[in-house]
């Protein structure tokens, strides 16, 4: 029913912009993380260096391997808070269901950085919680861990993804037939055992998905660490940014920046799979 | 008459001048399955024509494929003088009405029906004009403010047929617009298309499944089976002079009957028929349940013994269906339907009667 | 329907869980609310409790004219960022679903990136390739950027919306002498006019949010995140908790219209599958 005429002209301008607006600039990216800095310049001379500096070198190995922890940890209480939540929402709620829906969305949309900002001025020394500590004479001297820590940032970056952790759980559980669980529970299992045995094994791809999302976002996160993280809370996304900034050495933060790559996309395929796996059963 | 005869009669009975849409050699394949096998046929002018068949026999494609929404994979589609299947779909004078109406939502009925005269850029006055009567016309006129969402499924019917003859189209093609509607308003829709029809003149080529909504409405049935055309002829034609047995069954209820012919009679399982035409051998004969009579009601009537052949048989079953009975007898092992008034009931071994004409050989 | 009513009264309530759920919601909105509340506080951002409740920090920003600046330099690009996402998320959409290309499942992937890899690596490829290509920084660069990323938010919105219209519909238009061009203008636009609006809608939020890719394309003028990122780093004052509050009160008014059309969508869906026959 389309003629060739207008299946090029949809198809040629979003091909050609993403070609040039996305692919050229990714592969851009891939390119520099094989060349080297010599006194201030690149020098396009095609080899693994990087590669083998990132390897090698005790602090770059140690803020990666801190930066997927802070990511597990973030995941970890995001899907803690967010699993319950979704699933009160979606089989205890009742009439409200509609209205606290919405009141969860509410905060995704209120900006990042306001959401940071806004646990700053809790945790730092002279913020809320330790006014709050000291007015009701729990404490004399400011509580110092709580800012400036990756404490502060698994915290913060936990507060951010909750929202996020709980769409796809969310809509997986509201996918769930009813009757699934009457019949579960007509035939003998409680609603611990309908929980392991039915639902939780359904809202999987919800699961997954949300937790993939949070981690790899987390594992890229810069902003967090510069907000709340303190030295101590630096994570390798702020080393890729000096690497870009001061620190002028371009290639090696894009090899820091492909290997963030490379684990979000062997993630998401890994996930992929799972789910295909899952959905054919 | 033989059914190969039929077939040319009906042909020629639209004349060349008359033509007015003719499909020559249309072919069409999706990949490698084969849809439509080489379809010719003539529309008439100003004629009722439906294409009638099961799901799959082609008959939705060929419709689409004389709409534009679709090319031949081979074979040529003329309208008048010029070739129809190489212009696009606005340029035809062809329009449809759509199965499911497809009315544009987010316009009135009076914008929908005004749809066609808008973007060909006819004058406003005239264009409100033309909407009015084409309202008027299907009884719509009330409603022309009204969004198609709030409207019933045959209000929406009648609204898209106005929306299609407002053009003023040379032919107009129906895609099963009746099967939507629940049955008492089928038989109330049809019986206003067959009188729309007639009264504005436009030529229709209507699809349809259903064999009886096609007997009632159309001047001649094209039967579609599998992508080719089984037989082409008036609904009376059709009926009483089928082509093949998957006519004789698809339209009508008919008795299958499998003999062999040796010298102008036919010899078949528990009774005969002669004289037949035709060569010797194998052949099946189509008897409709309703050319077969019982002695019984006959000798009860009084009335005359004109049928010559007859045979005897068990009733195994009646269906009783108000005005008429179906009765399941058992003649040799054969189980053949006869269809009689309601009267008194039936049973046990009787004798039935039928004339050898009513015996129509047909290909399998 | 009545065996199904019976599903909600089948899970029994359980107090335990209400009460987590409701410790969630508390921590979801703890810092917000506190800091809408320490904005009235004329002492300053910290401490407890607030005392002095005042409206001056107000004041010091609706005065403050490089916050309101950073605002219309967001504005803009963040129209700008919707008109340039809308429209090739809506070719993308229409050739993903009528046409067959070479790449075209390759091209849904790449078209996904920006929005699942950390904003950072998107951010600095289009640097890098803002450098390859000799441009200068500015807020050009940063609507590039924006209306780049956010294409596949539309696209993904705009093809959901291309499923569920009636494909017979344009073919109807067709076949009463519409061209293609005007189908597309009177019929196809038309019907996706809901998901049009939630795309645009979203997609000026995550603009006017945005800072990961923002962080490395800005020139000169800042938009509104990188205006407060800056003021961060000089020294926190309520003036920010007021300007946050007003992003916050902002956003709260657009996602109730966004789930507004939401439902309006589906309300009008179930309609047309209860209309039938």
């Amino acid at each position: 029913m389309y003629s060739r005429l207008y299946k090029i002209i949809v198809s040629l301008p979003p091909l050609l912009w993403v070609g040039l607006f996305l692919v050229v600039p990714y592969v851009l990216m891939l390119g520099h993380s094989f060349w080297t800095v010599r006194d201030g310049f690149i020098v396009h001379d095609w080899n693994l260096q990087n590669y083998r500096t990132l390897l090698a070198n005790p602090v770059y190995v140690g803020v990666f391997l801190r930066t997927m922890r802070i990511a597990a940890s973030v995941t970890l209480c995001s899907l803690l808070l967010g699993y319950p939540l979704a699933y009160y929402l979606s089989f205890h709620s009742g009439a409200r269901k509609e209205l606290l829906y919405q009141l969860v969305i509410v905060p995704l949309w209120v900006s990042y950085l306001v959401r940071g900002y806004a646990w700053k001025t809790i945790l730092g020394s002279e913020g809320v919680l330790n006014g709050f500590l000291r007015y009701l004479h729990i404490t004399t001297e400011p509580v110092s861990f709580l800012l400036y820590s990756p404490f502060a940032v698994i915290l913060v970056l936990t507060h951010i993804y909750t929202p996020f952790v709980f769409l796809p759980i969310y809509a997986s559980l509201e996918h769930i037939p009813r009757p699934l669980v009457e019949a579960s529970q007509d035939l003998g299992a409680g609603p611990m055992k309908t929980f392991l045995r039915v639902i939780l094994p359904l809202s999987m791809p919800g699961l997954i998905a949300g937790a993939t999302f949070a981690f790899v976002l987390s594992l890229g996160d810069f902003l967090a660490p510069l907000l709340v993280g303190g030295a101590s809370g630096t994570m390798i996304a702020n080393v890729v940014q000096s690497l870009f900034g001061a620190a002028y050495d371009w290639p090696l933060g894009a090899a820091i920046s492909v290997c963030i790559l490379l684990i979000t996309i062997g993630l998401l395929f890994a996930t992929e799979r799972i789910e295909k796996r899952w959905a054919s059963k | 008459m033989s059914s190969a005869g039929a077939k040319c009669g009906a042909q020629d009975a639209v004349r060349k001048d008359g033509l007015l849409l003719e499909a020559r050699g249309v072919v069409k394949s999706f990949g490698n399955r084969e849809v439509l096998k080489g379809i010719s046929l003539a529309v008439a002018r100003g004629e009722f024509l439906t294409l009638l068949g099961e799901s799959g026999s082609g008959k939705t494609t060929l419709l689409r494929l004389i709409a534009g929404f679709e090319q031949p994979t081979a074979g040529e589609i003329w309208m008048g003088s010029e070739r129809l299947d190489t212009l696009p779909p606005y340029r035809r004078r062809v329009n449809t009405v759509f199965q499911h109406y497809a009315l544009f939502p987010h316009l009135s009925v009076h914008d929908n029906v005004a749809y066609g005269l808008r973007v060909k850029g006819t004058p406003a006055a005239e264009a409100g004009e033309r909407v009015d009567h084409a309202l008027g016309m299907v009884k719509m006129s009330e409603y022309a403010s009204t969004r198609p969402a709030k409207l019933s499924g045959g209000q929406q019917q009648r609204v898209a047929l106005a929306r299609a003859l407002v053009n003023r189209p040379e032919l107009l093609l129906l895609d099963e617009p009746l099967s939507a509607l629940d049955a008492n308003l089928r038989k109330q829709m049809q019986s206003e298309l067959k009188s729309l029809q007639r009264e504005v003149g436009v030529t229709f080529l209507f699809v349809t499944h259903d064999q009886e909504e096609a007997m009632a409405l159309s001047d001649r049935i094209a039967l579609l089976r599998d992508g080719a055309l089984e037989q082409i002829a008036s609904p009376r034609e059709i009926y009483a002079h089928p082509a093949t047995a998957y006519t004789a069954q698809f339209i009508g209820q008919t008795n299958l009957l499998r003999c062999q012919v040796l010298k102008g009679s036919a010899a078949c399982a528990g009774l005969s028929i002669s004289p037949v035409t035709g060569a010797d051998g194998p052949a099946t004969f189509s008897l409709r349940p309703e050319a077969i009579k019982c002695r019984a009601d006959l000798a009860r009537d009084g009335a005359s013994d004109r049928s010559q052949m007859r045979f005897t048989g068990k009733i195994r079953q009646q269906i009783y269906s108000g005005a008429t009975e179906l009765l399941e007898v058992d003649c040799a092992g054969q189980l053949l339907r006869v269809r009689r008034s309601a009267g008194e009931p039936l049973s046990g071994e009787q004798e039935f009667l039928f004339s050898a004409e009513d015996a129509v050989r047909v290909r399998e | 329907m009545g065996l199904e009513m019976n599903a909600r009264s089948a899970t029994r309530n359980s107090p335990l869980l209400a009460t987590y759920a409701g410790l969630v919601f508390a921590f979801i909105y703890l810092p917000i609310v506190l800091l809408v509340l320490y904005s009235f506080n004329r002492d300053g951002v910290g401490g407890f409790p607030p005392r002095h409740f005042t409206a001056d920090w107000y004041r010091t920003l609706f005065a403050d004219s490089a916050i309101w600046d950073a605002v219309w330099n967001s504005l803009q690009v963040a129209a700008g960022a919707v008109g340039l996402s809308l429209t090739l998320g809506l070719l993308a959409a229409l050739a993903l679903d009528r046409a067959d290309f070479p790449g075209k499942a390759l091209f849904r992937r790449v078209v996904l990136l920006p929005l699942i890899l950390p904003g950072i690596i998107t951010g600095l490829s289009l640097l890098m390739f803002a450098v390859f290509a000799g441009a200068q920084f500015s807020l050009l660069t940063v609507f590039l950027g924006h209306g780049t990323a956010l294409i596949s938010v539309a696209t993904t919105e705009l093809f959901a919306g291309l499923q569920k219209m009636d494909r017979a519909q344009e073919e109807a238009s067709l076949d009463l002498g519409a061209t293609p061009w005007q189908t597309f203008w009177r019929i196809t636009l038309p019907n996706l006019k809901l998901s049009l609006v939630a795309a645009g809608l979203l997609i000026f939020t995550l603009s006017m949010d945005e800072i990961a890719v923002t962080f490395f394309l800005i020139g000169r003028d800042n938009t509104l995140p990188l205006e407060i990122w800056g003021r961060l780093r000089r020294g926190i004052t309520p003036e920010i908790n007021a300007v946050s509050t007003l992003i916050f009160a902002v956003s709260v008014v657009l996602i109730v219209i966004w789930y507004r059309i939401r439902a309006r969508s589906i309300g009008a869906e179930t309609q047309d599958l209860l209309k039938r026959p």
